[in-house]
């Protein structure tokens, strides 16, 4: 009995000194969450990670996947528990602003000395300063606007250089479509790969102004005649039933996969769509580089928008309540020039890291890239820039404009009710 | 014996047997055995089910996207809001249309293969493990499975379409038709566990009231309405107890299938409190939905035990 009862101390003591050991190794543990789908990019950041942790001991960097629905989803109950994760991903907006506002992040204000700040590009700072204090650091951009099939276009004898205005994209469309060619791909069952068409055109519409004047409220606020007209220029475009069929039933990833497959001649996308399409495609290629052309939002006529105004993203990172001290310390590692210099050059998006861009190797990237350092108004996705309850009706009523079963007021008067309400 | 011919299957099942009652009843005075047993059982309903009906009624009342503490009181607002919504008028459509289908299809599908697989024939039992399956199957997979049946490109259902030379359809990007594709995989679903509850009646059903009324010569048309539906009768009330509460409650199926989309025009009420509640944060609102929806469940499983069960 008593050789058992020592063999049982032994044992504890054994195990209670593996525990401690570990617990030397790792006193900090920080936790980050994402969303990204592709294994090229999260074995980057974690190679990151790993080269964070070889310098410095004692902390332990957990890279974290979550799909993006559910990431989206879950957040709100996640960041309110005690297991909440140190560094999540963010798309900035009305969502970051609902979530400063509950005082689940963490002021960076304190941290971000001059040097690290001066890494980024002046905007994408600006995207996550939220009354004069900043919550976030800034990873990378996009920019949304039409991809199109090279040999598509051949075929139907549509020159993509001469598409600039909204009637031109029209004309394009008809001229596909006498070539027996799907002129347009889309995912109208995730609704929001409709929304950049409603969007895009109220920026060509009413630009920056109309944008601000209705936040503040002014008129009729997101019924105002720029959103009508958005939605009556979109169906200008709806009528010519340009999109495949059945694309109301079509998912993301699975319209990806079909543009991929050649199905139809142009998706308009951001830029994420060059992984995505490779991931769906049923040759897990998609459309080869040389043949992927990819141009602009055209401009509608008598739009007080600029052309070279643009539509897109400016994801980053968030560091929780209450974290340890590392995560913005493995954050200010992250962003390194050095560090995303690598994800330019790889292709795995365009980093807000000032003295990277000049990596970007494919040309529609470094395109892109261009538009986005050039734009004097680069507006966040609406769908994210009004936050989760107002950006998911613009979502509905875009689907509703495509799927022909809602009229251009009624879209504007939607999203203006949603809007009233969330204030 | 006489419980099994007038009371049917669920009070056989339920009865508990006669050395457990008997014990029971030796020390059923006793408070000491009641204050053991019940806190772990009443402290688990408390916390998982009494608290977040009462943290729903209340939220329901705020405008709340769930972050902190509910502040902005708004009173009646959310239901207000609700019952103007278009998408929730078409989910409740939807709903009763599921009920509607459950009961005039798959009920009566589901009888009639029970009447035909019930006898201890060979090869029965095979059939009866053929229907069964797909209930088995998890709501997500078999939704899934359905999508590719579906799919307008390589779905079984285009490629039929066009060995028969007719244009494949994307059936479920259809706002006006896709509801009836969802229907179909209800019953397609869930048919196959009524067809096990019936035949599980039928069974009760002692033999030799057939084999009088065969010598009576009784048609199978008045043995059927004179003997099996009046004996399964406690069953069939349980199978339309079960169908109109799972009707009410579909949403897993759903998902993988249209989301609600295209349009709203599949929504249900849980897929609607999903998409409108959860998804948005609208905490508060989701709530309101969650009110509603249990009040529905709740008037109504009561009423039916009330009125239609009472027997059983």
């Amino acid at each position: 009995m008593s050789y058992k009862k020592l063999m049982l101390a032994a044992a504890c003591a054994i195990a209670a000194s593996c525990s401690g050991m570990t617990a030397a190794l790792a006193d900090v543990t920080v936790r980050m969450l994402h969303v990204e789908q592709n294994p090229q990019v999260t074995g980057f950041w974690n190679d990151i990670a790993r080269r964070y942790e070889a310098s410095h001991p004692g902390v332990k960097v957990d890279v974290q996947y979550l799909e993006n629905e559910a990431y989206k989803k879950k957040l709100t109950t996640l960041l309110q528990s005690s297991d909440r994760p140190n560094i999540i991903y963010s798309w900035a907006g009305g969502v970051l602003r609902d979530q400063v506002k509950a005082g689940v992040i963490e002021d960076l204000t304190p941290v971000m000395d001059a040097p690290w700040k001066a890494r980024f590009v002046p905007a994408a700072v600006q995207a996550y300063t939220v009354n004069d204090k900043i919550y976030g650091v800034p990873m990378h951009t996009a920019q949304v606007g039409f991809f199109y099939n090279k040999d598509l276009f051949a075929k139907a004898g549509v020159d993509a250089s001469s598409i600039k205005t909204w009637d031109d994209l029209l004309g394009a469309v008809k001229k596909l479509q006498a070539a027996g060619i799907t002129p347009l791909i889309t995912g109208g069952a995730d609704k929001w790969p409709v929304h950049f068409y409603w969007s895009h055109l109220a920026i060509r519409i009413g630009g920056k102004d109309a944008f601000e004047a209705a936040l503040r409220g002014e008129g009729k606020g997101f019924a105002d005649t720029t959103f009508v007209k958005a939605g009556e220029v979109f169906k200008q475009l709806v009528d010519l039933k340009p999109f495949q069929a059945g694309f109301l039933g079509a998912t993301y990833p699975q319209s990806a996969g079909q543009f991929g497959d050649g199905k139809g001649a142009m998706m308009l996308m951001l830029n994420g769509l060059l992984n995505t399409m490779k991931a769906n495609s049923a040759d897990k290629v998609g459309i080869p580089d040389d043949k992927l052309g990819w141009f602009p939002f055209p401009t509608v006529a008598g739009g007080k928008g600029d052309p070279s105004d643009t539509l897109g993203g400016l994801n980053g990172w968030l560091v929780t309540k209450g974290s340890p001290k590392e995560a913005a310390d493995f954050l200010k590692f992250f962003s390194e020039a050095e560090n995303q210099r690598q994800a330019a050059e790889r292709g795995f998006y365009i980093p807000v890291v000032i003295g990277t861009q000049d990596a970007i190797k494919n040309p529609i990237l470094r395109q892109i890239a261009e538009n986005v350092s050039k734009s004097k108004y680069h507006q966040l996705y609406y769908d994210q820039m009004l936050g989760p309850s107002v950006g998911a009706v613009v979502n509905d009523i875009s689907a509703d404009l495509a799927a022909g079963r809602m009229k251009p007021t009624e879209a504007a008067e939607a999203v203006q009710q949603a809007w009233e309400l969330a204030q | 014996m006489a419980t099994s011919v007038t009371g049917g299957t669920a009070k056989a099942v339920f009865q508990a047997p006669s050395w457990l009652r008997a014990s029971s009843t030796s020390i059923g005075g006793s408070t000491a055995i009641v204050l053991l047993f019940l806190p772990p059982a009443l402290l688990l309903f408390t916390l998982f089910v009494a608290l977040p009906m009462g943290e729903a009624a209340w939220y329901s009342f705020y405008n709340w996207n769930g972050y902190g503490a509910p502040t902005d009181f708004v009173g009646w607002r959310n239901f207000e809001l609700l019952f103007a919504n278009r998408a929730f008028r078409i989910a409740l459509t939807n709903n009763l249309l599921i009920i509607v289908v459950s009961l005039a299809i798959q009920l009566p599908l589901a009888l009639g293969m029970a009447i035909l697989l019930a006898d201890r024939v060979r090869g029965t039992a095979t059939f009866r493990l053929i229907f069964f399956l797909p209930y088995i199957l998890a709501e997500i997979a078999a939704g899934l499975i359905w999508r590719f049946v579906y799919d307008g490109e390589y779905g079984l259902l285009a490629k039929l379409l066009e060995l028969f030379g007719a244009d494949p359809i994307h059936i479920l990007a259809e706002p006006d038709i896709a509801i009836y594709a969802i229907m179909v995989v209800v019953i397609w679903k869930y048919f196959g566990f009524h067809m096990m509850l019936y035949i599980a009646g039928l069974q009760q059903i002692d033999r030799s009231l057939y084999e009088a009324a065969h010598i009576d010569g009784a048609t199978g048309w008045q043995i059927f309405r004179r003997i099996t539906v009046p004996l399964l009768g406690s069953t069939i009330r349980l199978s339309v107890f079960f169908a109109i509460l799972g009707s009410i409650q579909l949403f897993d199926l759903i998902m993988p299938l249209t989301k609600g989309g295209p349009s709203d025009s599949t929504q249900t009420m849980v897929t609607y409190l999903y998409t409108y509640g959860v998804t948005r944060t609208r905490i508060g609102f989701g709530s309101a939905v969650g009110v509603v929806l249990f009040l529905i469940c709740v008037v109504f499983a009561f009423g039916y035990k009330r009125v239609l069960m009472r027997h059983d």
